[in-house]
């Protein structure tokens, strides 16, 4: 009997101790990295980890003005790579994207940016008319037109999503279907497949996470 | 007494094999209700969502009873060859064009178009393999 109540009580305490060391919940840092010196606010040297940023663009967007990176300051984006004539998985991804667009609609510190990888078809106003027929209207939801080298460029080496041309594709095009979720000082700290509900809800929970490591 | 237990046994499972047995228009239907589900995952519901909802004006939902019905005829043609006209559904004008999808073979085609016709709300029944391969020689 001693010995029962023993074991018990040995492994209560186990699962307080382990339960007891969990931190405060981080999301991880995408792409690569390297360490450099820096000075901190002292003067004194130290070394710190540089993790890879997005960097500046400019596009035009639906209204066809000239659009920045400076759109995204103090806030975190969620990017993702589609085309208005897409049939296949954009459809699923900006049904579920919309959901998320939704939920933070008055969080004035989100932002959402859809690049189009058609730089033939989708120009601004092609765009525009997608955004409206999807239900998104002002400034939250930027849709972006760009050159193909600029934009595959930075899908491909910035934003680590695959996107090309493929004739053999039904609709000319491939792509991933990634939402990327990138901080405030531009890195990326989630890519979530847009085609996948669990991993959509998943994107839900980490904006809230993200924005409370800026809070002081 | 002996006899009446006999007899209502024996009227009990005569009862239960005419039960039992479905005529072949049932099991017909839940084959194609069954094989349609996969294809409408496979070709549709991106767009048309899992429940038939549409997306915004992009895709029309598939609710619509009333639009369904009348243009019973058409479906199986609009399923195989796309969509290029502006369509009146559930009061909402679309004007975006429905891929066509010409690797669906006509068999595909009424399975599909019995599942879609038979969910989301809507219930106007079975129709053979045979009818849909009539409508889909004489599409526009």
């Amino acid at each position: 009997m001693n010995k029962i109540v023993f074991s018990i009580s040995v492994c209560l305490s186990a699962a307080v101790i382990f339960s007891s060391c969990q931190q405060d919940k981080k999301l991880p840092f995408y792409g690569e990295r390297h360490a450099e010196t820096v000075r901190d606010a002292s003067g004194a040297e130290k070394i710190d980890t540089v993790y890879q940023t997005i960097p500046n663009w400019s596009f035009l967007n639906q209204d066809s003005v000239v659009t920045t990176n400076t759109v995204t300051d103090g806030k975190v984006y969620v990017a993702d790579f589609f085309f208005t004539s897409c049939t296949t998985i954009c459809p699923t991804m900006h049904r579920n994207l919309m959901t998320v667009y939704n939920d933070f609609k008055s969080n004035p510190d989100v932002m959402f940016i859809s690049h189009t990888i058609d730089f033939k078809y989708d120009k601004p106003s092609a765009l525009k008319k997608y955004a409206r027929k999807l239900g998104v209207d002002g400034p939250k939801w930027q849709f972006l037109y760009g050159s193909k080298d600029s934009v595959y460029t930075l899908a491909e080496k910035n934003y680590l999503v695959a996107v090309g041309e493929d004739s053999t594709a039904k609709d000319g095009y491939i792509h991933q279907g990634y939402l990327v979720l990138i901080d405030k000082d531009r890195r990326i700290r989630g890519a979530y497949d847009g085609t996948k509900e669990d991993q959509v809800e998943q994107l839900k929970k980490d904006i809230p996470l993200l924005l409370a490591e800026y809070k002081k | 007494m002996r006899k009446y237990i006999i007899n209502s046994l024996s009227l009990l499972s005569i009862l239960a094999i005419v039960i039992s047995c479905q005529n072949q228009e049932t099991i017909d239907l839940q084959n194609y209700m069954s094989n349609g589900k996969d294809i409408y995952i496979a070709r549709c519901q991106n767009c048309h969502g899992k429940n038939g909802e549409g997306l915004g004006e992009l895709a029309p939902p598939l609710t619509d009873s009333i639009f369904l019905k009348t243009n019973k005829s058409r479906l199986a043609c609009m399923i195989r060859n796309g969509a290029n006209e502006s369509l009146l559904i559930s009061g909402k004008t679309y004007k975006e064009k429905m891929p066509a999808f010409p690797e669906l073979a006509d068999i595909d085609v009424a399975q599909v178009m019995v599942f879609i016709t038979n969910s989301f709300g809507n219930n106007q029944g079975f129709v053979p393999y045979k009818e849909v391969s009539v409508q889909l020689q004489s599409c526009r």
